[in-house]
């Protein structure tokens, strides 16, 4: 690990000043990957800014049209100890249980999560089939991108230089909907997704499949959304044989590598399976059942 | 839970607390990364990025210029070492492939295989130092497999290495086959034709690391009067000290070996790596030199154990095991030593088979060299005769443990290698599983299966030396050279207050240096409670002769009137003439001096172990995922002198043998880089991936010892790489017939994908 300066900004204002120093930064919303990085000198930088003393990264609140706004680097313990999002978004808390450790959980935030860009994070795909909305913000205004927009490659975002993200943006569930996220690890802990699946689930009066959005992680080079599974199963009955039309459309959409983590046949079988699955849970959702 | 009757002891059997224990819950306690000596400067090591390669050039110039950089070392500042075995216990090594796989010759035969080390004034400068040390390499093919290293047109890593038959002769072409073992008795081709059911299989595992939390570390000081002190986490200093000697061509009492408390071993601390380098380090800088691998480095270049190939076909005639014919090939790494001889000594060691014809091929191949791990080369063979025996048993109609039962072997029944047992446990295991509520239980549910395994493991002796001071407040110094790495300061300690009758409070043991007592060989081989057991308590008898002689002159009786009884002396034909232990020790002074007492021996006796397991798994049919419901460990242990401990060493073989069955694996692209060197993605089982390990402690004490102890340590990873697989082929009627059991092959195979 090389030296680099510690810096802590106060503000979005002077974390921007910062940003544009001149100087090659690095955000800590966390710490979790960007320490391991940089000591295992995978990365490098001359700053290291730290984004925990900012407020407006620090908080999060349900708006008054239901839509849930999350800045940044809002530790995720904060976010899934909150019984208001645990009610209304079950398949945040999904996710948010399952990045590390329970102390690692007291500092790892959603926004480092998605920013670290990994394919296997497990932030990106709760949150796409969730519909979520990234609010990025520089020196010169803030944009927005949804979530499936943001990843470019492995460990690459659309952030661009002097852009840091602000807040995640995940609008309310409508009635008769239900949204699950899960992955598959071989071990029960300390372990990186094979692949996951989250969908969203929208069902009329009558129990027929309205809308979905189906997203995987760890089948590609970035987060996919699937409009194929969400498609074969919009307009019919919210049953096994309905999901496992988006199980194999999920399963062909796929694209993973094989590596030590798991083989192209295992992950494109998981993608299905994981699919599956999701859909499941995501009724027992509306249902009450959990 | 106890289930033979023994003996009635007032210390051995209770669980009182581990002398060591403050101090390591409190953080105290010194391992080899907190040793600071004055002075201090940092090494690390260049390691070869590549598995097979010539090593053209090394460059060490531009390292060398570096600010902080005070030493670089290859291979041309190591003495020429010659070509020549030496037995370590449990393991024996080449002196010559030591040295190169110190520090690589003419060739890196494996990804991680160190090629030059740096020491610099802080950790980070060495860091960069070993980036500017440039080495020039000539890549070669790898072989990885062992059987593509077993075939004639396989790349050669050594060329003039040629297959070593029994009788010492060499084959006459080169071969990556370093030797052949066999094993013959009775006539198997006779017993396969007159038998009822015969079954042949074929089963692989891959190579695995025991995983010890504590990484390979040394501190070395080569100091101005020419002598060499290491501080290092080593399975036995005395081993390092033999083997530091021998390479640097150093007399032996010129090293001093201070060992430090040991985060596990399990027979992977038991080869040197760093310890030669830190001393040539330090000698080239005058300055005290610590190298601590990192976990990668522990993968990539300690010693793991062997990927194994295992042709197995037995036969069976009125429900007996009449026959059983294997080939067994294990990956040694880059350089011999496989336990294969070990694999086809243990193999069919629960049974008695009159017929058999074992053969064992070393095979070297572009890994890292392995060294012990826990029961080295038993659990892959067993893997492979327990998973056969148990599709063959069905086919017989029998319960698997029944079968066992009517199989097992006994006293007298002889081993592969023609010696016979003495008393042993095997059958009581069987007997004691088929008792057990798991056994017993029903087996529900779908997806779900139940496994059992059997499974045997030496004793090894080996040497030992102790010394005992009695301390005039009759309190008592035990002075130990064995490494504690299980807890061996207690079960010694209780067994040194079991013969003098004092209390295990009264005594303070102490795991010393090389300096400070005779050699003692590795804690290893499941031999220290058992062999260092035996040194302390001839210790104790000798401290019992003495206090009798003190006795004498205090009561003024005869010495052939008093006895030794309890913890006081006192008079055979009037016992109320008698004076205590604690009495005698205050008086020592004015009756001849110190009372110390000693034993240096080489163990005999040895007390061989047997386990049968039983484990209920649940596989998911969507994501080939294996999850323990329970797991139940059946032990002859002799005599449990501690049996929390001897749950813990059961435990923690369990642990290893499920981590082995389901998920751990050296995991290597084409090119022979380890691509899986880190915790994370190795995947040994966390606490959550394991159900409480229920174990039945059954006790039949071994004659050979006092106290009638067996070795306990290595046997619980024998049988759980079979049970968890009989378990999986009865959850999904699929048999797995190549480890580990991972949730990708089981979704391949099922699948067929």
């Amino acid at each position: 690990m090389e030296n680099f300066d510690y810096v802590a900004p106060r503000s979005l204002a002077e974390a921007y000043a910062t940003l544009g120093n001149g100087r090659s930064s690095l955000m800590l919303a966390g710490g979790t990957d960007v320490i391991v990085q940089l000591r295992e000198g995978r990365k490098r930088c001359d700053q290291l800014i730290d984004l925990k003393h900012i407020p407006d990264l620090m908080t999060f609140q349900v708006n008054s049209d239901g839509s849930l706004e999350i800045g940044a680097a809002a530790p995720l313990a904060t976010l899934y100890e909150n019984a208001e999002i645990a009610r209304r978004f079950p398949a945040i808390v999904d996710a948010a249980t399952i990045i590390g450790g329970t102390q690692i959980q007291s500092r790892a935030s959603l926004g480092g999560n998605l920013c670290n860009a990994s394919p296997a994070a497990d932030s990106s795909p709760a949150l796409m089939a969730l519909g979520a909305r990234l609010v990025i913000g520089s020196s010169s205004g803030t944009r927005e991108i949804a979530v499936e927009d943001f990843f470019v490659g492995p460990g690459r975002s659309a952030l661009q230089p002097g852009e840091l993200l602000v807040k995640i943006v995940v609008p309310a569930l409508r009635e008769n909907a239900g949204a699950f996220y899960h992955r598959f690890i071989p071990r029960n802990e300390m372990d990186i997704a094979v692949a996951s699946a989250g969908v969203l689930l929208e069902l009329d009066g009558s129990g027929q499949i309205t809308r979905a959005r189906v997203a995987l992680g760890a089948v590609g080079p970035t987060p996919i959304m699937v409009p194929a599974a969400a498609q074969a199963v919009t307009g019919k009955a919210a049953n096994a044989d309905t999901f496992a039309l988006a199980g194999a459309a999920a399963a062909e959409a796929a694209t993973p590598i094989t590596d030590m983590r798991g083989s192209i046949a295992q992950r494109k079988h998981l993608a299905s399976v994981l699919t599956v699955r999701a859909f499941e849970g995501a009724l027992a959702r509306i249902k009450g059942d959990s | 839970m106890t289930t033979v009757d023994r003996p009635s002891y007032k210390v051995i059997g209770t669980r009182p607390i581990r002398p060591d224990g403050v101090e390591k819950v409190t953080g105290q306690a010194q391992y080899g990364a907190d040793i600071r000596p004055p002075g201090l400067v940092y090494g690390r090591i260049v390691r070869s990025p590549h598995a097979h390669a010539r090593i053209l050039s090394i460059d060490t110039s531009e390292a060398e210029a570096m600010p902080g950089v005070l030493a670089v070392v290859t291979s041309r500042d190591l003495p020429t070492a010659a070509d020549k075995v030496e037995e370590l216990g449990e393991t024996a090594v080449n002196l010559r492939e030591l040295s190169e796989n110190i520090l690589a010759h003419d060739k890196a035969l494996y990804h991680g295989h160190a090629v030059a080390a740096v020491a610099a004034t802080s950790s980070q400068i060495a860091a960069e130092a070993v980036t500017r040390v440039k080495v020039t390499y000539e890549v070669l093919p790898p072989v990885l497999d062992v059987r593509d290293a077993m075939r004639p047109d396989a790349p050669l890593l050594n060329e003039n290495r040629h297959t070593k038959a029994m009788d010492g002769s060499l084959s006459e072409k080169p071969s990556n086959i370093a030797s052949v073992v066999q094993f013959k008795g009775g006539d198997v081709e006779a017993a396969f034709a007159a038998a009822d059911h015969v079954l042949e299989r074929e089963y692989s595992t891959s190579m695995v690391h025991q995983g010890y939390i504590e990484p390979h570390n040394s501190t070395a000081n080569w100091n101005s009067d020419g002598t060499l002190t290491i501080w290092t986490s080593t399975q036995g200093s005395f081993v390092v000290r033999a083997q530091v000697a021998q390479v640097l061509k150093l007399p032996v009492s010129r090293v001093r070996v201070i060992p430090m408390e040991i985060g596990g071993g399990f027979g992977g601390k038991i080869p040197i790596y760093l310890d030669p380098v830190a001393a040539l380090l330090s000698k080239k800088s005058g300055r005290p030199v610590q190298i601590t691998m990192n976990r990668t480095e522990v993968f990539q270049a300690s010693g793991p154990t062997s990927g194994t190939h295992i042709k197995v076909k037995a036969g069976i005639k009125d429900g007996k095991l009449t026959a059983v014919q294997a080939t067994l090939s294990y990956e040694a790494g880059a350089y011999p030593g496989s336990p294969v001889g070990a694999g086809c000594m243990c193999m069919i060691s629960p049974y008695n088979v009159e017929n058999f014809d074992l053969t064992g091929y070393d095979v070297v191949v572009n890994k890292p060299k392995t060294s012990a791990y826990r029961a080295p080369g038993a659990p892959a063979a067993s893997f492979a005769i327990e998973s056969l025996l148990d599709e063959l048993v069905k086919r017989t109609g029998s319960d698997p443990l029944e079968f066992r039962l009517s199989n097992s072997s006994r006293e007298n029944t002889t081993m592969v290698t023609g010696v016979p047992f003495p008393r042993i446990g095997a059958e009581e295991t069987v007997r004691a599983a088929l008792d057990s509520p798991h056994y017993k239980s029903p087996m529900e549910g779908p997806n779900r299966g139940r496994g059992v395994a059997s499974g045997f493991w030496f004793n090894a002796g080996l040497q030992s030396s102790v010394a005992v001071s009695v301390n005039p407040d009759g309190t008592v110094n035990l002075i130990q050279g064995s490494i504690d790495i299980g807890g061996t300061r207690a079960s010694l300690s209780m067994q040194l207050a079991e013969t003098l009758g004092i209390g295990y409070d009264d005594i303070r043991a102490t795991v010393v240096d090389t300096d400070s007592v005779g050699h003692n060989d590795v804690t290893g081989g499941s031999r220290t409670t058992f062999a260092s057991g035996l040194a302390v308590h001839e210790a104790g008898l000798d401290i019992q002769r003495q206090m009798v002689q003190r006795a004498s002159a205090l009561l003024n009786v005869p010495e052939d009137n008093l006895e030794y009884v309890g913890a006081e002396v006192r008079s055979k034909s009037d016992p109320s003439k008698r004076i205590s232990f604690t009495e005698i020790a205050s008086k020592s002074g004015q009756t001849g001096g110190p009372i110390v007492g000693k034993a240096s021996l080489s163990a005999r006796g040895v007390g061989a172990a047997f386990g049968t397991h039983i484990a209920d798994v649940e596989v998911d049919p969507g994501t080939g995922k294996v999850t323990v419901l329970r797991y139940t460990a059946v032990q002859d242990v002799g005599t449990a002198i501690h049996p929390a401990y001897v749950e813990g060493q059961i435990h923690g073989g369990v642990a290893q043998g499920v981590g082995w069955a389901i998920n751990e694996e050296y995991y290597y692209d084409e090119q022979g880089h380890l691509l899986n060197s880190s915790f994370l993605d190795y995947r040994m089982p966390t606490t959550l991936d394991l159900p409480m390990i229920e174990t039945v402690l059954v006790e039949v004490p071994n004659p050979g010892h006092p106290y009638g102890v067996r070795g306990v340590g290595e046997v619980p990873i024998v049988p759980p790489l079979a049970a968890i697989a009989n378990a999986v082929a009865d959850a999904t009627g699929h048999r797995f017939t190549v480890l580990p059991l991972s949730p990708r092959r089981i979704v391949e195979e099922l699948y067929g994908l």
